[in-house]
């Protein structure tokens, strides 16, 4: 038996615990390929047009591992905390979205669903994964625990890392404000990363970050906001903008959460330069670098005033 | 009297009820926006997110409107969507566009403990009183369910009236009346009333007319100026128009989530977000009951209603049931709109007459 997994959305976010999990269990699973332009089309071909741009890529790379494997996985989540801490209805509603869509394929999905309003605790959704893979509670405690660790210790060397960049004084330091799922994507994300690269800056993610002292800090930012991996990012850059030269908000179009959260940034946060960068299928990042390269530039051109000063 | 001057935004015909409940409960003035109009839009699309749900740009314009009549204290509601942030995101704009309002954001008050209710109602008057605010709560939410029960009524009927006007007419005055209801006594009195006069009105109905079940977003469904007044339309041409989803119906008489989940098994396992769960749990209820089409509302980019829309194409496959989707944005032209409907008419007719 091997389980497709598609290399987007929550993939980039969890991809340590997924996939030690699986090797734990001696579970085979093969990785979707990077998005590329036939990934793209199959998305935009299989998605309702309106959807946000990383939803089609998701789309896309179901679709490129639909004869590739026995079983796709498509977790679900809806609340991660009490109250209203929640995610995007998007991740609600994939598992039943994908089930509609391929319906005449008689798609086999692996899923699992965490709900803290019904006590679906993430340990719980993967007790019942397991017992779905047909291994005893034994062996699913011993690899869920295992990959708990791997993805722990994989988080902790990333911050680590990105902190001694954050010292670094060298070279500008670009925060990037973006969901994992897109600043790592092939199509939305890297050609930003690259080319900010090629102007000589450092990349900081804001999706590097602890993520139970950035969900405190985003206190200050936010009373009401209910998406959980939004807080996360508004906490990074309060614990991050100090040690950054400019801020570039990257979000896909077009992003239910992302459209009010980013406006409000742009309004109430004051202090190093910022833009924010939305991106389609049509246009992709062409056109982005004009943006960047000028933005970048300004960058230069204040800090250098800044030392005559 | 205080110089509280609360404003809610314009939404269907609901504001009578706020309306009520600010008057009588808090003892403050209410202060309508005008009727939403092309300015109201237009001044919320300035100020909004660009690519923001077109609700959040209708509410912004029309806080602005209401500023305009004089109001300095504004309301916002929370939600399962985008709209839980709505308020916060209100609040900045507002006051980065220099208007000095006070504004209060349901959202920050829980569900969970009625309490906190109470606490948001405080920041509009201080001086509350918990017994009438309490009552008048009651009567609002009495109010609200009134009116969807007549506006039921007015949807399964109005396409029949003999003469032209004559239900819109009676539906302002009802409104009209509504607004100066004291209690639950008199608001009782006034629609039985209006029930009657509804069911005295004439109408010429045909043996077996056409019915479409609508289903879709909850804020572009409800108000007939978001959807571009699409059930006038229908109406204009003979059909019965089936809508259960409404504020009342979607909070006080909805089945349990656990029940909504067992009727809609076959095409959803998990809560799809938002109120995407009743959009499919009425489809199905439609295409069951002989509607002759579905229609579905949604303004541009509600995420919620797209991922349901994957699953009413199932539906309308399974049950051989036509089936028209609808996006509104702020570019959406009524020639557009009405140029659709007349082709799901004729769609709707040929497949009639082939059962037939």
């Amino acid at each position: 038996m091997t389980i497709g997994i598609p290399r987007a959305f929550l993939y980039y976010k969890y991809h340590i615990l997924w996939e030690t999990f699986f090797d734990e269990l001696g579970i085979n699973y093969v990785v979707s390929p990077e998005t590329n332009k036939d990934i793209i089309e199959r998305g935009l071909r299989h998605s309702i047009d309106e959807s946000c741009l990383s939803s089609k890529i998701f789309m896309g790379h179901v679709d490129y591992l639909i004869d590739k494997c026995d079983y796709i996985f498509v977790p679900r989540m809806q609340y991660l905390g009490n109250d209203k801490e929640t995610v995007c209805t998007k991740f609600q509603a994939i598992y039943d979205v994908i089930n509609n869509i391929y319906r005449e394929q008689n798609l086999n999905i692996l899923y699992y669903s965490i709900d803290i309003h019904n006590k679906d605790t993430e340990l719980k959704a993967f007790l019942k994964m397991g017992k779905f893979l047909g291994k005893n509670k034994a062996q699913v405690l011993r690899a869920y625990y295992i990959a708990k660790q791997a993805e722990k210790t994989d988080k902790m060397l990333a911050i680590n890392n990105q902190k001694l960049l954050l010292e670094r004084n060298d070279k500008l330091k670009i925060l990037l404000m973006a969901h994992p799922y897109n600043i790592y994507d092939e199509f939305i994300g890297k050609p930003i990363v690259n080319y900010l690269e090629e102007l000589d800056c450092i990349p900081i993610y804001g999706c590097v970050v602890d993520e139970k002292k950035a969900l405190d800090k985003a206190k200050e930012f936010t009373k009401t906001m209910p998406w959980t991996f939004n807080k996360e990012l508004v906490g990074a850059l309060n614990l991050y903008h100090n040690d950054v030269d400019g801020i570039i908000l990257i979000s896909s179009f077009p992003c239910g959460p992302d459209s009010l959260v980013n406006d409000m940034i742009i309004r109430k946060y004051q202090g190093k330069p910022i833009i924010n960068l939305t991106l389609d299928a049509e246009e992709g990042t062409a056109g982005l670098e004009t943006r960047i390269e000028s933005f970048v530039d300004i960058i230069k051109l204040r800090k250098k005033n800044h030392v005559h000063e | 009297m205080n110089n509280i001057k609360v404003n809610f935004p314009r939404w269907a015909s609901y504001n009578v009820a706020v309306e009520h409940l600010i008057r009588d409960g808090l003892d403050c003035e209410y202060v309508y926006g005008p009727p939403i109009t092309k300015r109201t839009l237009e001044l919320g699309s300035k100020y909004a997110p660009d690519y923001v749900c077109t609700p959040f740009k209708y509410n912004l314009g029309s806080y602005i409107e209401a500023i305009e009549n004089g109001a300095n204290t504004l309301i916002q509601i929370g939600g399962a969507c985008r709209l839980n942030y709505y308020g916060e995101v209100h609040e900045q704009i507002l006051k980065d566009l220099g208007y000095n309002v006070k504004f209060v954001n349901m959202a920050n008050a829980k569900l969970a403990k009625p309490l906190t209710f109470y606490d948001e109602f405080k920041k509009i008057n201080p001086n509350l009183n918990l017994a009438k605010i309490t009552q008048a709560t009651l009567v609002a939410v009495k109010m609200v369910d009134y009116l969807d029960k007549i506006e039921d009524y007015i949807r399964e009927n109005v396409g029949f009236e003999v003469v032209e006007g004559s239900f819109d007419n009676l539906h302002k005055e009802f409104l009209e009346d509504l607004r100066h209801v004291k209690d639950k006594k008199e608001l009782n009195v006034i629609y039985k009333l209006y029930l009657r006069k509804f069911k005295n009105l004439e109408i010429n109905k045909p043996k077996n007319p056409l019915k479409v079940g609508i289903i879709g977003e909850y804020y572009t469904i409800m108000d007939d100026y978001s959807n571009h007044f699409i059930e006038k339309e229908l109406a204009k041409k003979g059909i019965i128009v089936k809508r259960w989803m409404n504020l009342s119906n979607s909070i006080f008489h909805n089945e349990k989530e656990e029940e909504v989940k067992k009727k809609i098994r076959k095409y959803a396992k998990f809560n799809m977000g938002a109120t995407a769960m009743f959009t499919i749990q009425k489809a199905i209820e439609y295409a069951k009951d002989g509607c002759d089409g579905l229609i579905h509302l949604k303004s541009f980019g509600c995420t919620p209603e797209i991922d349901t829309m994957p699953v009413l194409q199932r539906i309308s496959e399974d049950y051989k049931i036509p089936i028209i989707y609808f996006s509104f944005d702020t570019q959406t032209s009524d020639v557009g709109i009405n140029t659709r409907i007349e082709a799901f008419y004729d769609m709707m007719m040929m497949r009639k007459e082939k059962v037939k």
